[in-house]
């Protein structure tokens, strides 16, 4: 069969999260269940979960998750680690082996620290230091594939059924304040490991739910900033695009949400003075960064998720809340798989971000 | 009666149920089974909990109650019959639907109507009680729209209502200041005709969910209807 990103196939999926606002820490095992009255929206070639806050006693350095094909691909690739950052721990992820998980590849987690006389040398900000060094491994070592590279969380992903992968990542045994989740359905790749939601880069993690259309556009535009877009699917460039414009411009999770889901100019016209300003400084300045044709996306990131729809609202997204929790998922039947008495349910506009942070201190 | 717990059945297994019943069925527990009382027609159904996607869709002629949330395409395509849901609906409500009614307490998400369609005596009706979202009666060719926007303090619609709209009419319990509404459709105030020909509409909303009908009406009502002499072009391209 030809790897994601050999081919492409002329999307259904499933998404969902949960997030504790008081920083209380949950296990796996809602968000998996969470996926089982939406098992019918995925087919089985790809599952995935994000969950933040879980691996505390490694919180200040980088957890690098990494597929590799093979057993010969490691020694490449930890060549590349080892020449920028200091390894803390090494470890294999350990799974759960259940029927419906097959022909997994190696799947490894380094926790590392980038080496600071490097970081000085070179002149970088850390951050785009490791980003640096992802896309390195990503481009460079055939067989080797980073799908998470951020602090105090981790990207499990695979192909399967969500419920499935779920299990065989043993998510029962972590604790995160918030979870994201994906069950896939791929209509334009045919499925690989990698290319398993959520995609990852640094804390930022994307699910999505949909098909874009502006995949050429964006990617075009994004790769002349370093990114490099491997798999020709488009929820990738969906996670380069919120890097870029959260950590490098500096942009707010709302000012974002209005690039890639910026409503229509007529719209726009009908705002108050200043907001139309604003709205028409960013459609202009980010144009290429518009997002169309049908997503429902949750982007995770340390401290927080972020709900969106397109602007036409194509996909479907519902929001609810009980007591400290916040719910998110493409169906209400699984917020209320999570908590049955889930209240203020909710379906935000299209292109009307719904932010939820941990209070400040508790994560 | 038959009394059918939903917890942990999957869609096929409810449904099939429901198809081999010989009476009325009242589920409860329902958690997103997709597809409950598809092209049914000879029972009715109760459903507690939450069904999932496209609940009723070719339905012809049963009745439908729902005491809970529905999700998205509820009566799509529908034929015949009635679905009354006691809360809020997802998108897509009603799609291409060419006969029967449906009545929702709550809100609507997007997209309500979308394409509905009639034919002779089939004249379809979709009743709204809160809100709609964008895209209400996006291209409607028939049957009638009516949202009331009773407690809720959103606006009764959101953005492009009736985009491509040619046929039908959609009335909606408000004024209508600030709404707007695209070059294709006539939109006025409604007439003491507009309210007669929808009395049947809101009389059976307010048996259904304990609402007085002429309370209802004491109000300012608009009627959009398609105008032919400006035909729908195009939205998406050239924006």
């Amino acid at each position: 069969m030809k790897k994601e990103g050999e081919i492409r196939i002329p999307s259904g999926c499933a998404i969902s999260a949960v997030i504790s606002k008081d920083g209380n820490k949950m296990t796996g095992e809602k968000i998996i269940e969470s996926m089982i009255p939406m098992h019918d929206r995925s087919n089985g070639l790809g599952g995935g979960f994000a969950g933040y806050g879980i691996y505390p006693d490694h919180k200040n350095e980088y957890a690098l998750h990494i597929f590799f094909n093979d057993k010969y691909r490691i020694e490449d690739c930890e060549r590349i680690i080892k020449d920028s950052f200091e390894i803390v721990k090494k470890e294999i992820i350990p799974t759960r082996k259940i029927p419906e998980i097959t022909d997994e590849p190696i799947i490894m987690r380094y926790f590392v620290s980038p080496l600071f006389s490097l970081l000085r040398s070179l002149q970088l900000d850390e951050k785009e230091f490791v980003v640096r060094i992802v896309m390195k491994i990503n481009t460079e070592v055939d067989g080797a594939y980073v799908f998470s590279s951020g602090k105090n969380m981790g990207a499990f992903k695979a192909v399967g059924f969500p419920e499935d992968v779920g299990r065989f990542y043993k998510l029962d045994e972590y604790e995160g304040y918030s979870w994201t989740a994906h069950g896939r359905y791929p209509t334009n790749t045919p499925g690989w490991w990698g290319g398993a939601h959520p995609f990852g880069l640094l804390d930022y993690t994307i699910v999505h739910n949909g098909e874009i259309s502006s995949y050429d556009a964006n990617r075009r535009f994004i790769e002349m900033f370093g990114y490099k877009c491997t798999l020709q699917t488009d929820t990738e460039v969906i996670t380069y695009i919120a890097d870029y414009l959260i950590r490098r411009q500096g942009l707010s999770l709302t000012e974002t949400a209005s690039v890639i889901a910026a409503p229509f100019w007529t719209t726009i016209e009908n705002k108050p003075e200043k907001e139309r300003e604003k709205l028409k400084y960013l459609r202009t300045m980010f144009s290429s960064l518009l997002i169309t044709g049908p997503f429902s996306i949750i982007l995770g990131f340390d401290g927080g998720l972020m709900a969106l729809n397109d602007r036409l609202k194509l996909r479907s997204m519902v929001v609810g809340e009980y007591n400290d929790k916040v719910f998110i998922a493409s169906e209400e039947a699984a917020i209320r798989k999570m908590e049955i008495n889930a209240k203020n349910i909710y379906a935000p506009q299209g292109g009307e971000p719904i932010i939820v942070k941990v209070k400040e201190g508790k994560f | 009666m038959i009394k059918l717990n939903a917890s942990n059945l999957n869609f096929d297994t409810l449904n099939e149920t429901v198809r081999k019943a010989k009476e009325d069925i009242e589920i409860s527990d329902c958690l997103g089974q997709r597809f409950i009382g598809a092209g049914l027609s000879d029972k009715n159904l109760t459903i507690k909990g939450t069904p999932g996607n496209a609940l009723g869709a070719y339905l012809n002629g049963s009745t439908i109650s729902v005491f809970g949330n529905a999700q998205d395409a509820v009566g799509d395509t529908m034929n015949d019959g009635k679905i009354i849901v006691n809360g809020n609906i997802g998108d897509c409500a009603g799609y291409a639907m060419r006969g029967g009614r449906i009545f929702v307490k709550g809100n609507a998400g997007y997209r309500a109507g979308i394409h509905m369609k009639a034919y002779k005596d089939k004249i379809p009706a979709l009743v709204i009680g809160g809100s709609a979202g964008s895209f209400l009666g996006e291209y409607q060719a028939g049957g009638v729209i009516i949202v009331l926007g009773l407690n809720s303090d959103k606006n009764i619609v959101g953005n492009f209502p009736c985009t491509g709209m040619h046929g039908g009419k959609m009335i909606l319990r408000s004024n209508c200041k600030g709404v707007i509404f695209p070059q294709n459709v006539r939109v006025s105030p409604a007439e003491k005709e507009d309210l007669e020909e929808i009395f049947s509409y809101i009389k059976e909303f307010c048996d259904h969910f304990g609402f007085d009908a002429n309370e209802i009406l004491n109000a300012e009502f608009t009627v959009i209807t398609p105008d032919s002499n400006n035909p729908y072009k195009q939205m998406y391209v050239g924006n």
